[in-house]
């Protein structure tokens, strides 16, 4: 048994200038169990952030933090500082409704509605009531398939099921979906490990496009993926907040001994 | 800890496989254990074609027993007479006054009739059993008749009566005629008569409309089902429009929001309780609170489906809290991804995926409280009732209390009416455990 080690400070650059997201000191328990512990992190604007680190190391976690869908988990209990821009998410003025309208989440698994591709992507826009009429709707859909890519394969079956796709567009339609309420972070938990590697490339593309007009925030077990889309990278352990670095400095000269550890394969 | 000798033994020789099992040995070996395998899974296979069939073949039995018994009660035998509508007798002060003539003596002018028919048969007692040939519902028939025609009155019509039970019991070979007559319900000059009348075509079958168009009778032949149907309707009626809105709030409730705690708990094993409890109880309950507290009345089907919907709610209650539990929850965390409150994620997406199983446990619920006659004898929807109940306050019976109050009564003729209301509450049930089936299929998502 490895009793108590001492993870120390963050190493790497935590703070960015003028950052979308800030995390103060955030602490996360299951019940009596910590899973993150003493985090500070900034999530700067027009950015994709790598999360990585072995599994069960509090990713996840963190990471539904952000839009605060730990709320629906019974056990869960959050506490320290989250702002977006300005606003303290975790403060009593804030509603977790419109919330979720600025930070988007994108899950492991697609998760369609069974309902058509059109009333999906519709969905978000239409319970936030950002359409006034269908026309401005219509423009809302097609510009949000198309800004995740799928517009050409589905324009002609828009209203077939969307649980009828492959598994690629169907995670590219769930980020349509997400897109659909203009949000500014979108946060995606392992977005691509349930896919095949042609359909992981187009995501990835896709990542890479989406960052002009929104913050990512990308948890991934894959370092190749992290490599390739990410320009910072965080490497969680144990829950702890390891290190922080610009991606290629986190992949090539690592600070932390854990991180470069992890990067080399000697444990995952 | 890694064992840190691990992988040091490689030095030291094993034996191959072959050696320890020479590959004959291993292929004979191998083909003894698939033959056993075989084996066991073609006496797994037949048992399971075994008891197929036997629930088949007591499902024949069953329906072949009902059917072969009942369906002689879809048809009804009627005798033809020529019929005087004699006015002294119809209308004597000749004022064609409806509520008077309703009160005229009809059955006079059946006597006559029959009189005519078989001028030889002289003795009392002989006449008085020629006229019970005619079903004493009969009269009814000649008064409407008469009141909504008056012209009618002064000249003879040939007219379709209905016969009497044993008469129609006759005619369906349900009497023996070969047993002597002393064991038997219609005597000889009874079939005579009959045998003369069927000679001359003045005896026919046809569809049986009183069986399905009237209530409850004394006299067989005019006893229906009707009563019994309508009293089922409001009963049901009354049931689904308060266990199905109250059972589905209680599910998403105690599934969606209700926190876990004691309570809860304590709820939970209730319900699961609650639906063990023997019907009977809900009907002792219902009497006790319904009748005697609240002061509804005896009898009515309002009751009855206040207390069935006791008896379904928690049906209702498990069978929906399974279909919303079995919504994957990706569904939930993608409405609520999105920015769908709990409540919208729940009418949304978590309800319309449900539907299929909770319209199900729904439809079964209401088999159920169809098929349900024990507490409704409690309360009283057991009285022997003749009028058709009009609204949910009338006093009503229900259609498997009905089958139990004709299985009980004496006339032989009731026979076939159980089984046909049997018939006709098998039809009911299947009818909506198809429409369970229907809507599941429909309904059916796949993720
Ligand atoms: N819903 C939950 N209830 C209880 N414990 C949880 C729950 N979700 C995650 N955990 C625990 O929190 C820790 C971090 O989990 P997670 O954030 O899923 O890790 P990761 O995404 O990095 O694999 C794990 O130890 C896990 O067991
Ligand atoms: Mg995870």
């Amino acid at each position: 048994m490895q009793d108590k080690i001492e993870y120390g400070k963050t190493v790497g650059d935590v703070f960015v200038e003028n950052p979308r997201m800030s995390v103060r000191g955030a602490n996360v328990y299951y019940a009596d169990k910590q899973a993150i512990h003493d985090v500070d992190l900034d999530i700067a604007k027009n950015q994709v952030i790598a999360m990585i680190g072995p599994s069960g190391c509090g990713k996840s976690t963190f990471l539904r933090c952000l839009n605060r869908m730990n709320d629906t988990i019974d056990i869960c209990r959050v506490s320290g500082e989250f702002k977006l821009d300005q606003d303290n998410i975790y403060s009593k003025e804030i509603d977790v409704v419109p919330l979720r309208a600025r930070v988007g989440i994108v899950f492991q698994k697609p998760n369609p509605f069974p309902k058509s591709i059109y009333d999906n992507v519709a969905y978000g826009p239409r319970i936030h009531g950002l359409a006034k009429n269908k026309v401005e709707l219509d423009e809302i859909v097609e510009n949000s398939l198309q800004k995740a890519g799928l517009f050409d394969e589905v324009k002609d079956r828009l209203h077939e099921s969307g649980t009828g796709l492959s598994g690629g567009q169907q995670q590219r339609l769930c980020i349509a979906r997400t897109i659909a309420v203009g949000p500014e972070v979108i946060l995606m938990d392992e977005p691509c490990s349930a896919l095949d590697p042609i359909a992981t490339a187009k995501i990835e593309n896709l990542i890479d496009e989406l960052r002009e007009n929104f913050t990512i925030v990308i948890v991934t077990h894959s370092m190749q993926q992290a490599a390739r889309v990410s320009q910072r990278t965080a490497y969680f352990h144990m829950g702890h907040l390891i290190e922080v670095n610009d991606t290629e400095k986190v992949f090539t000269n690592p600070e932390h001994k854990l991180t470069e550890d992890y990067i080399t394969g000697r444990f995952g | 800890m890694i064992d840190s000798t691990a992988g040091k033994n490689t030095n030291k020789t094993l034996k191959s496989f072959n050696d320890i099992l020479p590959v004959e040995e291993k292929t004979r070996r191998l083909n003894a254990q698939l033959k056993k395998r075989h084996r066991k899974e073609m006496r797994f296979q037949m048992y399971g074609v075994i008891s197929l069939l036997l629930g088949f073949l007591f499902l024949v039995v069953f329906f072949n027993s009902i059917i072969s018994k009942g369906y002689t009660a879809f048809q009804q035998t009627f005798i033809s007479l020529d019929i005087e509508f004699v006015e002294d007798i119809v209308d004597p002060k000749g004022n064609r006054d409806a509520k008077e003539m309703l009160r005229s003596d009809y059955s006079k002018l059946i006597k006559d009739a029959l009189k005519k028919e078989f001028p030889s048969v002289k003795k009392r007692k002989d006449r008085k059993a020629l006229n019970k040939l005619i079903s004493s519902g009969a009269v009814y028939k000649l008064a409407d008749l008469v009141i909504e025609s008056p012209e009618l009155i002064g000249t003879t019509q040939t007219l379709w009566l209905a016969s009497d039970d044993e008469i129609d019991l006759l005619m369906k070979g349900h009497i023996d005629r070969n047993l002597p007559e002393s064991e038997r319900r219609v005597k000889d000059n009874s079939i005579t008569w009959v045998d003369e009348l069927v000679a001359q075509d003045r005896v026919v079958k046809r569809f049986n409309h009183t069986f399905f168009n009237s209530g409850d009778s004394r006299e067989p032949e005019q006893a229906g089902i009707m009563g019994a149907i309508k009293g089922s309707f409001y009963v049901l009626l009354v049931t689904i429009l308060l266990s199905f809105p109250i059972g589905l709030a209680a599910a998403v409730y105690l599934e969606e929001f209700a926190p876990k705690n004691r309570i809860t708990d304590v709820i939970e094993v209730n319900i699961n309780n609650l639906a063990a409890v023997p019907s009977i109880v809900y009907g002792l309950l219902g009497l006790a609170v319904f009748i005697n507290f609240f002061g509804l009345p005896r009898s009515a089907a309002v009751v009855g489906g206040l207390v069935l919907s006791l008896r379904t709610l928690p049906t209702i209650i498990i069978a929906s809290r399974a279909a919303i539990k079995a919504v994957p929850p990706s569904i939930r965390s993608a409405a609520l991804g999105v920015g769908a409150s709990e409540m919208q994620t729940v009418y949304h997406h978590v309800l319309p995926a449900a539907l299929p199983g909770i319209l199900t446990g729904t439809i079964i619920g209401m088999a159920q409280a169809l098929g349900e006659t024990a507490p409704l004898l409690m309360i009283g929807m057991v009285a022997f009732i003749v009028d058709i109940p009009q609204s949910a306050m009338d006093p009503a019976t229900a259609l498997p209390v009905q089958i139990y109050l004709w299985a009980d009564s004496p006339e032989r003729a009731f026979v076939e009416k159980t089984s046909a209301a049997i018939m006709v509450l098998l039809a009911f049930l299947t009818v909506m455990n198809l429409f369970a089936v229907y809507l599941r299929k429909r309904y059916e998502r796949r993720w």
